[in-house]
């Protein structure tokens, strides 16, 4: 790892840093363009008390699902959440916080979070559980509720093919949610199926550009499918 | 007698205009997709971040990273847009959206929603709902009219925790089709073979019924 070029030879190294009681940004949308060889590094680097941001908590034995095995994640943060029973046994013994945000809210504090923008006004969530405590305004004769921004320490983000520079393209619907926590981690390290030459993405079609990068490793993926439905 | 699943989601497709982009929930809501009237194109948001979700894919174009909102795998059709969860809400938020179609448990003559905690019941979280409730203008709920036990799920006010106030205008039931204005239900149409007095009855929140009230035809 020096200067612009951002690959790292292992991930222990994309992961170097990371230690107990930190925050992780996780990009994905149920299995879908989850990081899941970095998910599994956490894993073996047994690091506990995480705070984990993240649309979904994975399955049972896969994706996020597994850090809840060797109770690793003290707070989840997503929109939704018990796809596994692990989480619904941890969550109903105590051992386990979540906080359920509305997806479009928490899709905006990662966006907000990495653009340098403290808090936001929404209609979403006024009225309802995700208002309590916090600052409800009128503007232009509607009701909006104030919702901070995320950042976190760490963001691990799956793509499909970067570059040296950390220049980030993603794969149809495997976007999701990786461009947002790309920008909001104070660490990103980002895990792709290719890393190309310099010169070889188009310089327009670039989802993450290489400034909200750290560090970037190329992986093999099982990209598992949670719910295979066909035509017919 | 009351309308059947299909029948729900061929009267909401009903609905559609041509040109029109559009949210469909979880449920009922995904089958009006199959009853898309001729000659009206229409565009179908998914909120993971796909405009234009085409069919389900045959064995050979399965692909894990091509899913809709409900985690199923999906095709996109011709003039599809694929983006950021951010820009899918912004669509969402930002009213762009011109028809949500969705389900609920519960909801009231204020317009208020209840579609996503059952307190003392696992609460799995609440998705995309408070978003879509919040920044569309245009919205169709569609519910059973009563619950298994007979209570009527059309209320004077929700009773569970709401996913989203003052949003809702129409509702279609199984039994009804029901507009929402100052304060009370408004009967507009009856599912074949229903009588009036069978959705007064089951209509627990103030409901007004016109003179006339159609009776739908398939």
């Amino acid at each position: 790892m020096s200067g612009l070029d951002k690959r790292v030879g292992s991930y222990e190294e994309a992961l170097a840093g990371l230690t107990d009681n930190m925050t992780v940004l996780a990009g994905g949308f149920g299995l879908c363009g989850i990081p899941e060889n970095l998910i599994a590094e956490i894993r073996r680097r047994g690091v506990s008390g995480l705070t984990v941001v993240s649309n979904n908590c994975g399955i049972d034995g896969f994706g996020l699902g597994v850090l809840l095995e060797d109770r690793q994640i003290r707070k989840m943060i997503a929109s939704y959440v018990g796809e596994n029973a692990l989480f619904e046994q941890q969550l109903l013994s105590g051992e386990l916080e979540v906080e359920l945000t509305p997806q479009g809210t928490l899709a905006e504090k990662l966006r907000a979070g990495g653009a340098g923008i403290p808090a936001f006004f929404t209609a979403t969530g006024y009225g309802t559980p995700v208002a309590e405590g916090k600052e409800a305004r009128e503007i232009n004769g509607r009701h909006y509720i104030l919702e901070p921004a995320i950042t976190g320490d760490f963001a691990i983000v799956k793509g499909w093919k970067a570059d040296h520079f950390g220049n980030v393209v993603y794969r149809h619907t495997a976007q999701n949610f990786n461009p947002l926590v790309a920008t909001a981690g104070r660490i990103t390290v980002v895990e792709v199926e290719e890393i190309v030459e310099p010169g070889e993405l188009d310089p327009a079609q670039i989802h993450t550009p290489g400034i909200y990068v750290d560090r970037i490793i190329q992986g093999r993926f099982e990209k598992r499918i949670e719910k295979r439905t066909l035509r017919g | 007698m009351a309308l059947t699943r299909e029948q729900m989601a061929q009267r909401v497709a009903r609905e559609l205009k041509d040109g029109y982009y559009v949210n469909l929930g979880i449920g009922i809501p995904t089958l009006v997709a199959n009853y898309v009237p001729e000659g009206i194109d229409v565009m179908l948001q998914s909120e993971n971040g796909l405009l234009g979700m085409g069919a389900f894919p045959s064995e050979e174009e399965v692909d894990a990273d091509m899913i809709n909102a409900g985690k199923q795998t999906v095709t996109a059709r011709k003039g599809a847009s694929i983006f950021s969860s951010a820009e899918s809400f912004a669509m969402i938020r930002g009213g762009h959206v011109d028809l949500t179609v969705l389900g609920a448990f519960e909801v009231d003559v204020h317009g208020n929603i209840a579609s996503w905690m059952i307190p003392g019941k696992l609460i799995k979280g609440m998705g995309g709902a408070m978003d879509l409730v919040a920044g569309a203008d245009n919205i169709i709920v569609t519910m059973t009219h009563a619950s298994k036990d007979g209570e009527s799920k059309l209320l004077k006010h929700c009773s569970l925790p709401l996913t989203g106030c003052g949003c809702i205008r129409k509702v279609l039931t199984d039994l009804a089709y029901l507009e929402i204005e100052g304060g009370a239900f408004i009967l507009r149409e009856r599912a074949p073979g229903v009588s009036v007095e069978e959705i007064v009855a089951k209509t627990a929140g103030t409901l007004i019924v016109p003179e006339h009230v159609p009776e739908m035809t398939f």
